[in-house]
């Protein structure tokens, strides 16, 4: 979230859409509803079923799964056409007015942008770009735009941003954003809205208008947010849906104020600290970007991954990300303490270099052929989750070794005595697997970081029960007695093994509260804050990021998490619940990163003078006495620089302001969204036929990658999601969750069941191409037959919370079928996370 | 017949004139309550481990931390101090007391050995040791110290780690570094799906 | 035992005066559930059942997210759910009503009761079964105009929500209206809540589109001590069939009223009573449900 959870309460409008946090998110939904109760907010609902968040809408609108680009395209060409936009923010803190450099094509004949290479199904970014600019900001010849050269010896460079932008403040440019943006929008209009989502064109005007009434008149008091969930990442365009919704709050000006935002809603305890602390491939703490075999030394890597400013020439940029390698020395004398020196550059050669796609399915592809032998699953039962349940089954079964860490029975674990697995096969499967009992979070202490980017320290309660253990000590012990082995037998690279610092009190048990000091960091040797002059003792935790350096002197495990630990003591287990703005900022609760800022980009709440937008919603301003930015929130800028500087508020783009053109590698396929269908859809894509999916997704060939078509009879739009009542696949083990929602079952609409001859509670059988799913048959209203390019369409939804373990299918009372087995193996080529949300499927009586 | 409430009035007092005359009292009218079952539990306040709302919960334990006392759970409920969730919980919130209490929790360590139709029963240590023994092989079987260019990769494709949605921070940096460590790059968290 | 807070002010089958009756003064507390913010996460049927500890029951899925058709003796307080379209544009509703004991301030189960202390009501509102006293006639769920108390077909005790009198009556809100993660769950003295709801019916009808918003408190039934806001009052039916008038029937009205001391002779034998509960439901209704089988504890 850029906002927080509190933070909704201030808002006037929200369009929630792929996310229904009345049902996965109820104790923050909460504050939606105290914006309609206490400020008439009103709420906007799109989704496929009328959830329960739907049920408290003001507006609802049934769009087909997937269809969420066309939606808000619409809705920014609607913004556009009746200048229901926020024109200084535009000009002043996005880049509306850059000018985009010849040669660059948007997709509106062909589907694809320009450069896109059909053959490798990728594209070469190299057009796009912003045009480098004079003194006076035209464009001048590419040949004398000032580009960043490469040192020597470093391999050739990716096409860098040019560090003076062109623009034209006047926004008439041909080739600026805003034109451009104005251009590929005006193909989303309501009549295509509809077609492509199923939203009548009425309703859908209905909702733009409402939506973009905050911006009636140009008045900037008011703040939209915009709030989402998975049912916008589980798409193979799902980042390009949330980018357009960024682009949408820029446009509209909500992007850093309270009551605005993007707010995505993490669907988990601590998915959003997994993030931070990089638990996944491509990223190492605090998301530096993980080297590759091409950086072939520390300062190629630093290189590679530090940007420089690229701005309008008279404007200022902070360019955040230019600290990059104070970030990753800290981080590599974390790891290797004394190891990791200049001389050896930072110990460098340690981290593995990647430069191909780990990611979950691709992990699971990786086992199925015989590459990955050995899988580590610690609360993590990828049987169940998916996607293509039956793909990871069959992989699970080639695998050397299985180590499953859980507090329940779970399907990974007995992924060899799965449904339909006979005793002969499974003496065929060869996979050892060790079950090791985990404890719960009752029994551990250590920090979740919510939805809100707050850490918060939770204790232990009571002793586990049986023989389980600690996580940590787990993994510590696990990781001890590897690098015992090592000690005795060098065996391949030990060095880093042998290396990395773990100097907990007891190693084999370590203490969260170190771990947590150790990520905070330290200095090793006493320093001074040349502003404030306050000084640190040599082994002193450091206050901050901004005392991180890159030569060797300061650790710090992930720098956005630095200041959680630090002299004070662990400012993460705060209870300080007092908010004095009222605006729910409650700084002395716990800790938020970064810095305990708790709204990002707050700098963009105030116009150009540093004046809030809002004097009734006074987050930061600038202090004309002091020279300062002061305010209830810390500023999420630079503190001393003057408003006449303009510098921009995004600090982390190296344009200092906001996206609405995403240049070169920012994203895979493409630097505006453009709607394409789901792998699985019931229909061509009308904006271009012969260009119908998101032309860089690559699809997995395995004999069990299979994929559907309309032709082979898969017509049914298929969704799968939570329900308030159930955990994922966890509270299948809870006999009160079990009592609330005992079964699984299908939602389907009244009329498919007319057609079918079906009542609700008869069983029905839902196959896609790669497996089948045996339900309940729950037929409602709140689904309703829609009509999608003309054509009848149905969709029909799943909860997902079944499987073959737990307390209603230990009693024999479901099919065992778990829902995943219908799903497909796509993902999303920027964030590379699986379609979960739509697929085709046909629907029989089982 | 659709008395006010006045009229109710008049009509139970009629009753209890009525009762005068002809009533009586058998045994004196109580009320028995119970008690506040939390009354003197202990209190720890810790983070639902569910969704990324992250609401404050209380978790009352029978005793008062005593030496002599084994905790365990009697409730959990809201923490009103919490500013995001001021003491509410969901319908998973408010069950978390059979998710800590619970029969089907994982108690012993367990292994399934290759062809194996059910479960064994294992040590710690021998769970321990065959793993770390395991680690090292299928690592030092696959090692890949340079890429087809000759660069330096340094880097074991043939272990991977997935971590859940409710390991903490510091967990989670205990796996990056040993993980890392190791050489490991397929290393996936929840948070991608 | 705490029972500062809780006096008492009517008793069931009882002759004679109530110990402390008119002897201090009182609030009366009242539950507000506003139906228009309730988004049917059941959120305080769980609190219900873990606060007061109730047993676990067997569950069927029927095609509704609610979770069983009624209240049962081991579960108080259930959401009900409803599909409905509106006449006005033919829109969709899905609303969701939480049900429960309404804590009558004239309670028709109190009024039906003819064991002496089986039923009382505190000075402020609440109304409480006392299983110790209960006889087992089931006169108290004729009483009642909700549909609200059922029998342990084991124990032949009647329950009910308590308003979790054990917090309240230490000061505490009751366990459903502190989980409700929405805030659709309010407590506080009648007053406020009345005032409150009534804020809330006005916004609903000025800002929201629902001219008819408004509160029950239905006065057939003196008033409750759980009152609603409804998008559409003239129309509670629609809300899974809360009654638009409620009224205590008047064969309990009758009973209780000029032929009370029929029931106090009835008491002395305690007899007609069990054999008129006998004649009503016989021994099969101890089959009609079983406490759950598959529970834990």
């Amino acid at each position: 979230m850029t906002n927080g959870w509190v933070d909704i309460k201030n808002t006037d409008m929200m369009l929630i859409m792929g996310g229904n946090p009345a049902e996965n998110h109820p104790c923050g939904f909460k504050w939606a509803i105290e914006a309609k109760r206490n400020r008439n907010a009103k709420m906007i609902v799109v989704d496929p079923r009328f959830t329960r968040t739907a049920s408290v809408a003001d507006l609802f609108c049934q769009i087909r799964a997937g269809a969420d680009i066309a939606f808000l395209g619409g809705v920014i060409r609607y913004a556009i056409e009746n200048n229901r936009i926020a024109k200084d923010y535009l000009l002043n803190y996005t880049n509306a007015a850059f000018i985009v450099k010849d040669g660059f094509k948007l997709p509106e004949a062909d589907g694809v942008f320009s450069g896109f290479d059909a053959k490798s199904q990728t594209y070469e970014k190299s057009s796009w770009n912003y045009a480098g600019g004079d003194a006076s900001g035209k464009p001048v010849p590419e040949a004398h735009a000032t580009v960043a050269h490469p040192s020597n010896g470093a391999p050739p460079p990716a096409p860098a941003l040019p560090e003076k932008v062109a623009y034209d403040f006047s926004l008439q440019n041909p080739n600026c954003v805003f034109q451009l943006l104005k251009k590929h929008y005006s193909r989303y209009t309501p009549e295509m809205v509809e077609r492509i989502t199923g939203i009548p064109k009425d309703q859908f005007e209905k909702a733009a208008d409402l939506f973009t009434s905050v911006r009636k008149n140009g008045d900037m008091k008011k703040a939209a947010t915009i709030i989402y969930a998975v049912g916008w990442t589980h798409h193979t365009f799902g980042t390009q849906i949330i980018r357009t919704a960024a682009m949408l709050q820029l446009l509209l000006g909500n992007v850093g104020r309270a009551g605005g935002g993007v707010n995505a809603l993490r669907g988990h305890s601590n998915i959003q600290g997994a993030t931070d602390m990089a638990g996944i491939f491509d990223n190492l703490p605090g998301y530096l970007k993980v080297p590759t075999p091409a950086d072939i030394s520390f300062e190629a890597w630093a290189k590679r991954v530090t940007p420089k400013p690229a701005k309008p020439g008279k404007w200022d940029s902070f360019n955040y990300w230019g600290n990059t390698p104070k970030f990753a020395v800290s981080f590599l004398k974390a790891m290797y303490g004394d190891a990791a020196t200049k001389q050896n550059d930072w110990a460098f050669e340690y981290l593995p270099k990647v430069d191909r796609n780990y990611s979950w399915v691709y992990l699971w592809d990786n086992m199925y052929n015989g590459i990955l032998k050995g899988l580590f699953a610690f609360g993590m039962n990828g049987v169940a989750i998916g996607p293509d349940s039956r793909k990871n089954i069959e992989a699970l079964k080639k695998a050397d070794w299985l180590v499953v860490g859980e507090i329940y029975p779970d399907e990974t674990s007995e992924f060899w005595k799965s449904p339909g697995i006979t005793t002969d096969e499974m003496k065929r499967i060869q996979t050892t697997v060790y079950r090791l009992p985990c404890a719960g979070f009752a029994e551990k202490d250590g920090t979740f970081t919510n939805s809100a980017r707050w850490l918060q320290w939770k204790n232990a309660a009571l002793p586990m029960p049986g023989d389980c253990r600690l996580d940590q000590a787990i993994v510590a012990q696990i990781f001890l007695k590897v690098r015992e082995l090592y000690k005795k037998d060098p065996g391949k690279f030990p060095d880093p093994v042998l290396k990395l610092t773990w100097n907990y009190t007891d190693p084999s048990n370590p203490s969260l509260a170190e771990v947590l000091k150790e990520i905070n960091g330290k200095t090793f040797v006493d320093a001074e804050d040349p502003a404030t002059k306050v000084q640190l003792k040599a082994g002193q935790q450091v206050p901050g990021f901004a005392w991180l350096k890159d030569d060797g002197t300061t650790a710090c495990g992930n720098w956005i998490y630095c200041g959680s630990y630090t002299e004070a003591g662990n400012l993460t287990a705060r209870r300080d619940a007092g908010d004095p703005s009222g605006l729910g900022i409650h700084q002395n609760w716990a800790w938020s990163w970064p810095a305990n800022r708790r709204v990002l980009y707050n700098r963009a709440s105030c116009d150009g003078d540093g004046k809030p937008w809002d004097p009734t919603r006074r987050q930061v301003w600038w202090n004309e006495s002091t020279q300062k930015w002061v305010g209830n929130d810390v500023p999420d800028f630079k503190v001393d620089s003057k408003p006449k500087d303009h510098m921009g508020p995004f600090i982390m783009n190296p344009e200092g302001v906001g996206r609405i053109f995403a240049p070169l590698g920012a994203f895979a396929d493409g630097p505006f969204p453009e709607f394409y269908e789901p792998i699985e859809s019931p229909i061509d894509n009308p904006l271009h036929p012969q260009q119908t999916h998101n032309p860089v997704v690559k699809r997995f060939k395995t004999p069990d990658d299979k994929y559907g078509t309309p032709k082979d009879g898969y017509t049914v739009v298929c969704t799968t999601y939570r329900l308030t009542e159930h955990y994922h696949y966890w509270t299948k083990n809870n006999p009160m969750n079990v009592q609330l929602v005992p079964e699984p079952f299908v939602e389907i609409p009244v009329e498919m069941a007319e057609e079918m001859g079906l009542r609700g509670g008869e069983k029905l059988k839902v196959s896609s191409v790669r497996g089948s799913y045996i339900a309940k048959a729950m037929v409602t209203k709140r689904i309703k037959q829609m009509m999608i390019d003309g054509k009848k369409t149905y969709q029909i939804g799943i909860p997902i919370h079944w499987g073959y373990r737990g307390i209603a299918e230990d009693e024999g009372k479901t099919a065992l079928t778990p829902a995943n087995l219908l799903s497909p193996t796509v993902v999303d080529p920027n964030a590379y996370t699986p379609e979960f949300k739509g697929f085709l499927v046909k629907v029989e009586r089982a | 017949m659709n008395p006010t409430r006045r009229d109710f009035f008049k009509i139970t007092t009629v009753g209890g004139a009525a009762a005068a005359v002809f009533g009586f009292d058998l045994k004196p009218a109580f009320a028995q309550l119970r008690t506040l079952k939390i009354a003197r539990a202990s209190e720890t306040r810790s983070t639902c481990p569910y969704c990324s709302v992250s609401c404050g919960v209380i978790i009352y334990t029978i005793g008062d931390r005593a030496k002599n006392v084994t905790p365990q759970v009697v409730h959990v409920e809201g923490d009103p101090d919490h500013p995001i969730n001021r003491g509410t919980l969901c319908p998973k919130g408010a069950s978390l007391e059979q998710d800590i209490l619970n029969e089907r929790r994982l108690l012993k360590p367990q292994v399934r050995r290759p062809g194996g139709t059910d479960w064994e029963d294992i040590s710690w240590d021998d769970a321990l040791n065959e793993i770390a023994a395991k680690v090292k092989k299928t690592r030092d079987d696959t090692f890949i110290e340079r890429d087809a260019a000759g660069h330096t990769v340094n880097r074991c494709e043939s272990i991977a780690w997935t971590g859940g949605c409710t390991d903490t921070n510091e967990f989670n940096y205990l796996v990056v570094k040993s993980m890392r460590a190791l050489g490991v790059v397929h290393l996936e968290n929840q948070a991608r799906v | 035992m705490s029972q500062a807070t809780l006096r008492v002010q009517k008793i069931s089958g009882h002759a004679g005066s109530v110990p402390g009756e008119d002897t201090q003064r009182e609030y009366t507390v009242c539950k507000l559930i506003d139906t228009t913010t309730c988004i049917g996460c059941k959120a305080c049927e769980v609190a219900c059942m873990e606060w007061n500890d109730l047993p676990f029951g067997e569950t069927v899925f029927d095609n509704t997210y609610q979770t069983m058709p009624e209240t049962r003796w081991n579960y108080w307080n259930l959401i009900l759910f409803n599909e409905h379209v509106r006449e006005e544009d033919g829109s969709l509703m899905w609303l969701m009503r939480k049900n429960q004991c309404m804590h009558c301030a004239e309670p028709g189960c109190l009024a039906a009761c003819p064991a002496d202390g089986a039923i009382i009501q505190y000075t402020n509102g609440i109304v409480d079964f006392q299983q110790a006293n209960c006889i087992g006639c089931g006169y108290c769920i004729t009483g009642c105009p909700f549909d609200i108390p059922k029998m342990n077909p084991k124990t032949h005790r009647v329950f009910k929500c308590t308003l979790c009198t054990d917090r309240v009556s230490e000061g505490l809100e009751p366990a459903c209206i502190k989980s409700c993660p929405t805030g659709c769950l309010h407590f506080g003295t009648k007053d406020d809540m009345l005032d409150l709801a009534g804020k809330r019916a006005k916004q609903l009808r000025e800002h929201s589109h629902f001219p008819n918003a408004g509160v029950y408190d239905p006065p057939g039934v003196g008033g409750t001590g759980v009152i609603y806001v409804l998008h559409d009052a003239t129309k509670p039916e629609i809300y899974g069939g809360l009654p638009k008038d409620p009224h205590v029937p008047w064969t309990v009205k009758l009973w209780k009223g000029p032929l009370k001391w029929l029931g106090n002779v009835a008491m002395v034998g305690g007899l007609i009573g069990l054999f008129v509960h006998y004649l009503r439901y016989g021994p099969k209704a101890r089959e009609e449900e079983d406490i759950n089988p598959g529970g834990k504890p």
